[in-house]
């Protein structure tokens, strides 16, 4: 095992020194003047400009700024954002339990649907049900998820009214922080009706972000369960007389599961690009909506700081995943 | 061997065979069709100049709703701009968006695939481990974060979405060349005196091409959902430009007035990402000789 996550940190690491370099570089590629675009100033006067090249240490060889960068990155120094004046990796964290939140439970309906409606397909395959099941899922997959999220504005916040339009929460409650999740710090602070409120305001975003995880899942389940109800054991299950319900759950669903984990694993880029566009619509504070409004802004020391550290999530994610499947496939972990 | 029987079927013949097969991809096909033909004859087609705003027809509603008006089929936008002569000339902008950026990674991804599959030294690891990278960043962010650098901007965004499609084709090159670079064709080549450039180009990539075309015809999909979510966070294309993800950018605020600004430019996008996917899917299906017979 430890061998295995060797080799898995020998590929990670280049990967996340890669980013960091990319990073660095974005930012000397803007047009224009690096000690403006890092400032946010503009026509400040020469010993003011001096001054905030040497801050900045855009005077040193380019090899020992990215070195500089890359050191005070690790200690988690990500600059201040020209907008708000606060440090980069604060406001990264303030609003992470956001997206986290809103991520999470997009999963969780994604898996609650996908795989059941996956497993469905399979076992029914070549039926209606089948065929129903993937045209739902190709249509998911296709799906611009801005223009579904505000189908779904459109239905049930406007005309059937059930749903709030936007944002967290009611701005009637106002829940001690505790976990920076909604859900949990409504539930722990017992007011009336704002765990409600939460609920309300995460369904349909969730259901948003999910969709396109959903279809992926769905169609993964349906060809893992195809290939593993091929297989003897399984016949040899029913031979002995189990119920098929039992066949497929027990014995059937584990060994599917193990191409859906590196699926499930591969879907947190999918939901970090997705949050994006989810995040702006429903105005929801999170890392999105925070990244495209500094754009927007020209807050590039947001910019540069949000995507390394949205991206090394991802690249940690991807880690922990593929270490999951190193423990639940032995295969991967010996091989031959 | 004269007499042969029965000659085998052209290539393409059979590929056709297979691909006709699939009612979902040939629908798929005939929608694509539509749309280039709506590309190419816009000007004719469009009952309106996609620009023109009609003052007094601010939003009016589609032509079977009470208040709509049958010179505006589809209702107009809040300045007044006919939305079916719009969505007409949006197809040529997200096709036009489509081929150059699957153009572009298409092409570079090739050469690329090409002489990291070649060249077994440090150049290949480099070319992959850059592929990685990009690879491991989301998709939609490498894109926001291309044109967060080079501004917002129909070219800009063309170009960030063919950097995010790039390491698809790179991989599949790369994997088909590794696997057919010490097959006994192309020692045979080599010693009959090829180049390395001959090799690559005129021995091995014909016979890469097959992932590639589907990888290409679904890349489609992926660059026309990327430009349309960069249209929409407005980074890219800019107004006036019909593009329809940047239609639904403004719509957000009528979404309790006016439905129809809502509803049509995300079934345009919805329509043709589908008819690409369902495209791709079939061609895949066609392509892949493990799934034949």
């Amino acid at each position: 095992m430890l061998a295995f996550l060797l080799k898995r940190l020998a590929v990670v690491i280049p990967t996340f020194i890669g980013i960091t370099l990319l990073v660095f570089a974005l930012i000397r590629m803007i047009p224009g003047d690096p000690v403006e675009a890092m400032s946010g100033e503009r026509g400040m006067d020469p010993a003011r400009y001096q001054q905030l090249l040497h801050e900045f240490g855009l005077d040193r060889p380019l090899p020992v700024q990215y070195f500089e960068f890359l050191a005070r990155a690790l200690k988690g120094d990500l600059g201040v954002s020209i907008v708000s004046h606060e440090p980069v990796l604060r406001e990264f964290i303030d609003r992470f339990p956001a997206t986290f939140e809103l991520a999470l439970c997009a999963i969780l309906f994604a898996m609650a649907l996908g795989i059941p409606a996956g497993m469905l397909a399979a076992v029914k395959r070549n039926s209606p049900v089948d065929y129903g099941v993937m045209g739902v899922s190709l249509a998911g997959y296709s799906m611009p998820i801005f223009w579904w999220a505000l189908l779904l504005i459109l239905f049930f916040s406007v005309h059937l009214g059930w749903t709030p339009v936007s944002g967290r929460l009611d701005i009637l409650y106002d829940p001690p922080r505790v976990t920076g999740l909604m859900l949990i710090d409504t539930w722990l602070s017992g007011e009336e009706g704002a765990f409600r409120s939460a609920a309300a305001h995460l369904i349909l975003p969730a259901i948003a972000l999910g969709t396109i995880p959903l279809a992926t899942l769905a169609r993964m389940t349906r060809s893992a369960m195809l290939e593993v109800l091929r297989d003897d054991y399984i016949r040899a299950a029913r031979a002995k007389g189990l119920s098929p319900l039992r066949v497929v759950v027990k014995h059937a669903l584990r060994n599917a599961l193990i191409p859906v984990v590196t699926v499930l694993g591969l879907q947190v880029g999918v939901l970090m690009g997705g949050a994006v566009l989810t995040e702006t619509i429903f105005a929801w504070p999170g890392i999105g909506k925070w990244l495209i409004e500094a754009i927007h802004r020209r807050d590039y020391p947001v910019v540069q700081g949000g995507i390394l550290l949205t991206a090394t999530l991802v690249i940690v994610v991807n880690l922990i995943v593929d270490l999951l499947y190193g423990v639940i496939n032995p295969r991967i972990r010996h091989p031959r | 061997m004269t007499h042969q029987a029965v000659a085998p079927p052209h290539p393409v013949a059979e590929l056709w065979r297979d691909f006709a097969r699939n009612p979902g991809a040939v629908g798929g096909l005939l929608v694509v069709l539509g749309l280039v033909c709506c590309a190419l004859f816009a000007d004719w087609l469009a009952p309106h100049s996609p620009i023109e705003q009609y003052r007094d027809a601010i939003l009016t509603p589609p032509a079977w709703v009470a208040g709509g008006r049958a010179e505006f089929l589809l209702g107009t936008d809040p300045v007044g701009r006919d939305l079916l002569s719009r969505l007409i000339h949006g197809t040529r902008l997200s096709l036009g968006i489509g081929l150059v950026s699957v153009a572009l990674s298409l092409g570079f991804g090739i050469l690329l695939g090409l002489v990291a599959g070649f060249s077994r030294g440090w150049v290949g690891t480099a070319i992959m481990r850059l592929m990685d990278i990009l690879l491991a960043l989301p998709s939609l962010l490498l894109a926001v974060a291309v044109v967060a650098v080079l501004g917002p901007g129909l070219a800009n965004a063309m170009y960030a979405i063919a950097l995010v499609l790039l390491p698809h084709y790179v991989r599949l090159t790369h994997a088909a060349v590794v696997s057919e670079r010490d097959k006994e064709y192309v020692l045979a080549s080599r010693i009959a005196g090829a180049g390395t450039a001959r090799l690559m180009f005129i021995t091995v990539l014909p016979n890469c091409l097959a992932p590639l075309i589907v990888q290409a015809t679904l890349g489609f999909s992926t660059a026309i959902l990327d430009a349309a979510a960069l249209g929409f966070l407005g980074l890219g294309a800019q107004p006036p430009y019909p593009e329809w993800g940047a239609m639904l950018a403004g719509a957000m605020e009528f979404i309790q007035s006016a439905w129809w600004v809502v509803t049509f430019p995300g079934i345009a996008i919805f329509i043709a990402v589908l008819a690409f996917n369902l495209m791709g899917d079939g061609l895949r299906d066609a392509l892949d000789p493990k799934l034949k017979r």
